[in-house]
């Protein structure tokens, strides 16, 4: 007999069938949207029925292919060849090629450390499946991790498997993802729930919304398999409502997903029931915090409360409740379909396996990598991202967002790992990355995340809503030159305050940008303060 | 069936004390007349956590913990009373002061008023931060009661007592960060509102002289709030 | 409404629903919600004004956001801003006189390998300058 799993791979491959020899991926994420990608797959369409080779060539729509910076991005399989910044006019050009010799004048050299320094599995598929396709999912091997952990696994063996490959979290926290699922799968209650954090509140970095638009089965995949690890039956992705495209694309593969039976009850006929629904954000930065972010899918006001209790204890409505980000789920079908010791096979000691950044600032090859841990800051920044646009010395590279620190150049050779991270005043935080150049004033930085911290802050509690106004009002002094040694005292004064007293991780870590600029970068603070030179009259 | 509580023994400030396994550490320290300042807390009112005025030290752990939401537990070491501790409160009630209108002077809660009194104990005599002149409004559209933003610390005890005791649920926040404020309804003046009982409980838990009673000269205004744990005895309110 | 079926946890989903068919929410549409899901007046309130998605006021007919995410900033998005408020006389947050455009900041658009980046009536313009701003938006505005 055949499982349900089995069935579903035919029908894939009877879709194989159709397939002709070559195939055209257009990007078609929001980097490349934005510079008409869709367009250009219109034009593509209608040149190859013009030039009547719709029996060997296929179009198809594909998500992020990395290289945002030289979108709209367009590749000829199975060769390989990647065109970059293509037109409307191209299309004719590019259909003529297709089997002939590439196009030289488009070509983009995909021999170069940006695709060469990376390794994929979080984004194995990202910019190679149609992302609203699930047959072209499970033609990429999808939901066999699934159709495994069912058929083959007991939860525990499943959460083993986690626990062994060493993941962790990758929403920031690096919280052992194997170690959170074990607690809520010993949680005793009739129901529980899992979420996915899907709210990428840090300001400038975008791998979860590329997850989301290029690969979501994916994501739902690592839901599935940890809701029957840890014995939850319903699941809540909680999206940002400024992501359009991944909202439409997601539901869309829940949608494909509940009719194959990989959703809804007795999922793949294993008895399992198991739900996803989309709770959509409003736009409020502390709902990526875990007790805000339940508060919020409850409907209301997006305030954390203390922990303990934890949500694997009392969680949404009380119950027991399993929060990963969107990354941590991705990474869950590899390594149920591999096994947990090929996982922590990459990576270092501490920190295994790989971590998407999203590359932005002053840099030339803007856009999405994944990298395995312990690399060094240069190689991703100077290696993959070309170093700056105008081959300029950088300054400085902030990680983390307005959670994170500003690490200088000096110590461009730093692994990348949790704990290095840390160590230099930062955090790995979700995957943001951006490169300053010595346009930027790192006064004027700090000024920038408290801003963004003052307007981001709940107002529950007194430290992070006061404390974050009263710092932005010092910053905002000493970038504009009016400041005394004094102001700056009291400014250091407050980071500790608001660091060790505030009552969420928004508060406790608002002071980080400030702090390590301070570390770093003090006599820039020092030269616009007006009485640096003699500080004994500062009173 | 009896259910018997189990003891739990802990040290506070260097004494040792026992504590039921479901006592916070501020609720048995106050039995222990250990006296740690709070402001958001109120006995009989859900825990908000909020103006992290209570956080106390706990040996080993790395994080300040709030008392008003820490349970107590077996060989617990807290220290209430630091100097970092006594710092950080007086740092507190300076960006409290700073963030509002506090003339305490003019007053009707001068002499009975939380906020005025934890800053006389912390030795909080002067706010080095400038006022944030932030602009807040006033409502005297009730007849019986007038609430005055200026004055409002934002504790949510009005918020609390309103939903969880009265159940009108007549406050709530509007905005949030530092624009944050105590809003009736939908942001209409009190004096209007369909929900409000005029039950004044919101006005006696106000622990400032935000929520007070009409006709009240300076010093006048004595909150009463033996009500409470009566009352929340009879209510299952949420922890 | 009636699909989210009457439930007061579906509090924020109403408002998206109900921003969504009318552009913006007034106070009738919130006691109208209110009643439906029984949720307290201030409470639908409170929810509606901590979210920075939902808009208190009506929106122009067209839309412009900024984005000030960390990448658009390092790539100086204020000199967009700077531009608009010169051109259109608005700053963040309002509209012109006539109602024809609002102008908003986002915190990252998701855009950020194209800083900076600015939104015009839902379609992202990726490495915006003042220029191809310009030509964005006299294009939905009709110069
Ligand atoms: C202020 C604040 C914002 C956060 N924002 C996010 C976010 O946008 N996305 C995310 O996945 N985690 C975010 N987190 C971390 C989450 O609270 C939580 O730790 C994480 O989702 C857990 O998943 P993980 O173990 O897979 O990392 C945030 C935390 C804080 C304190
Ligand atoms: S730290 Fe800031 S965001 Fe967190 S609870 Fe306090 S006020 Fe709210
Ligand atoms: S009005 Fe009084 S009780 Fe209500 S939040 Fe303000 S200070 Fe607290
Ligand atoms: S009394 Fe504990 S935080 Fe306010
Ligand atoms: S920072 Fe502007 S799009 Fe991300």
């Amino acid at each position: 007999m055949t499982t349900i799993y089995e069935e579903l791979q035919e029908q894939a491959n009877a879709e194989l069938q159709k397939r002709h020899t070559h195939c055209v991926r257009v990007c078609m994420a929001a980097g490349c949207l934005s510079h008409h990608g869709d367009t250009i797959k219109k034009a593509l369409e209608a040149e190859i029925e013009a030039q009547g080779c719709q029996d060997d060539v296929t179009i198809k729509g594909v998500g992020c292919m990395g290289l945002c910076a030289a979108g709209p991005l367009v590749s000829v399989e199975p060769e390989g060849i990647l065109y970059e910044k293509v037109t409307v006019e191209d299309a004719a050009d590019i259909v003529k090629s297709v089997g002939n010799k590439p196009l030289k004048r488009l070509q983009c050299a995909t021999n170069v450390p940006f695709f060469k320094r990376q390794v994929k599995i979080v984004l194995e598929n990202s910019g190679v499946v149609d992302p609203e396709s699930l047959e072209d999912y499970i033609l990429a091997g999808g939901y066999a991790a699934l159709d495994k952990a069912l058929t083959d696994m007991s939860p525990a063996e499943v959460i083993d498997e986690v626990v062994i490959s060493g993941l962790r979290g990758r929403g920031g926290g690096g919280y052992p993802t194997g170690l959170k699922w074990s607690t809520v799968a010993k949680a005793i209650s009739d129901t529980k729930y899992v979420i996915c954090n899907a709210d990428e509140g840090d300001p400038g970095a975008f791998m979860d919304r590329s997850v989301l638009e290029s690969d979501p089965h994916r994501v739902i995949e690592g839901m599935a398999i940890a809701a029957y690890a840890v014995g939850a039956e319903q699941a809540y992705v909680y999206l940002r409502a400024e992501y359009p495209l991944a909202i439409q694309r997601l539901k869309m593969a829940i949608r494909q997903a509940k009719r194959s039976g990989l959703l809804g009850d007795n999922i793949l006929g294993s008895g399992v029931n198991f739900n996803v629904d989309i709770r959509l954000g409003a736009g409020a930065f502390v709902c990526g915090e875990e007790t805000a972010l339940m508060a919020s899918i409850e409907g209301k006001r997006g305030m954390p409360r203390p922990r303990p209790p934890y949500p694997a204890d009392h969680g949404l409505w009380g119950e027991p409740t399993l929060i990963n980000n969107v990354e941590t789920f991705a990474n869950v079908a590899p390594i149920i379909r591999n096994g947990g010791a090929w996982y922590a096979g990459i990576g270092t000691k501490e920190s295994k396996g790989t971590k998407v950044f999203a590359l932005a600032g002053q840099i030339k090859n803007t856009g999405l990598i994944e990298v395995p841990m312990g690399i060094s800051l240069n190689e991703i920044v100077n290696e993959i991202g070309g170093g700056t646009p105008d081959g300029s010395q950088i300054k400085a590279i902030q990680t983390g967002g307005p959670s994170g620190g500003c690490i200088p150049n000096q110590y461009i050779e730093t692994p990348v790992d949790y704990e290095s991270l840390s160590e230099l005043g930062s955090i790995m935080g979700s995957g943001g990355m951006i490169v300053m150049d010595s346009s930027s004033s790192m006064v004027e930085v700090a000024r920038y995340f408290m801003e963004f911290c003052k307007t981001e802050s709940c107002g529950k509690c007194i430290p992070c809503r006061v404390g974050t106004a009263q710092m932005y009002n010092l910053l905002d002094k000493i970038a504009t030159g009016k400041a005394t040694s004094a102001d700056l005292e009291l400014l250091e004064q407050l980071c500790d305050l608001v660091k060790n007293t505030s009552l969420c991780g928004l508060g406790q870590s608002a002071p980080n940008p400030v702090l390590s600029t301070l570390r770093y970068f003090r006599e820039e603070y020092l030269t616009k303060i007006v009485d640096a030179t003699d500080k004994q009259s500062g009173s | 069936m009896a259910r018997r509580s189990r003891i739990k023994t802990l040290k506070i400030d260097g004494r040792d004390v026992g504590a039921h396994e479901d006592q916070t550490i501020l609720q048995l320290a106050r039995e222990n007349n250990i006296t740690i300042p709070t402001l958001c807390h109120i006995e009989g009112l859900s825990v908000p956590g909020a103006c992290r005025l209570c956080l106390v030290e706990v040996k080993g752990w790395r994080k300040l913990v709030p008392a008003c939401a820490t349970y107590a537990d077996e060989g617990m070491e807290v220290f209430t009373d630091s100097e970092r501790l006594r710092s950080y409160r007086r740092m507190i009630l300076e960006l409290l002061f700073s963030e509002g209108n506090h003339v305490c002077a003019v007053c009707v809660s001068n002499g009975h008023c939380e906020l005025q009194s934890l800053a006389q104990h912390l030795g909080m005599d002067h706010v080095r931060y400038p006022n944030l002149q932030p602009v807040r409004l006033v409502d005297m559209t009730h007849s019986r009661f007038t609430l005055d933003r200026n004055r409002c610390i934002l504790c949510l005890r009005c918020v609390r007592v309103c939903d969880e005791i009265e159940g009108a649920h007549t406050w709530d926040v509007k905005g949030r960060g530092v624009d944050a404020r105590v809003i009736s309804d939908l942001d209409t003046p009190w004096g209007e509102s369909p929900t409000c009982t005029t039950c004044g409980k919101c006005v006696n838990v106000c622990p400032v002289g935000a929520l007070v009673e009409k006709g009240r000269a300076v010093g006048e205004m004595v909150k009463r709030q033996e009500f409470l744990p009566y009352l929340s005895s009879m209510r299952e309110v949420k922890r | 409404m009636r699909r989210n079926g009457y439930r007061p946890d579906a509090l924020i989903e109403t408002l998206h629903t109900a921003q969504e068919a009318f552009g913006y929410l007034d106070d009738e549409t919130l006691l109208f919600v209110s009643h439906a899901l029984r949720v307290a007046p201030s409470q639908v309130y409170g929810v509606a004004t901590f979210y920075h998605f939902f808009n208190l006021k009506p929106q122009g007919e067209h839309v412009c956001s900024v984005c000030l995410g960390t990448a658009c900033y390092i790539k100086k998005a204020q000199k967009l801003l700077d531009f608009i408020e010169e051109t259109y006389g608005v700053v963040p947050g309002n509209t012109t006189e006539d109602r024809k455009l609002s102008v908003l900041t986002v915190r990252c658009v998701g855009a950020c390998g194209l800083a900076p980046a600015a939104v015009v009536d839902g379609e992202v313009v990726g490495n915006a300058t003042v220029d191809s701003l310009r030509e964005r938006l006299e294009g939905v505005l009709g110069k």
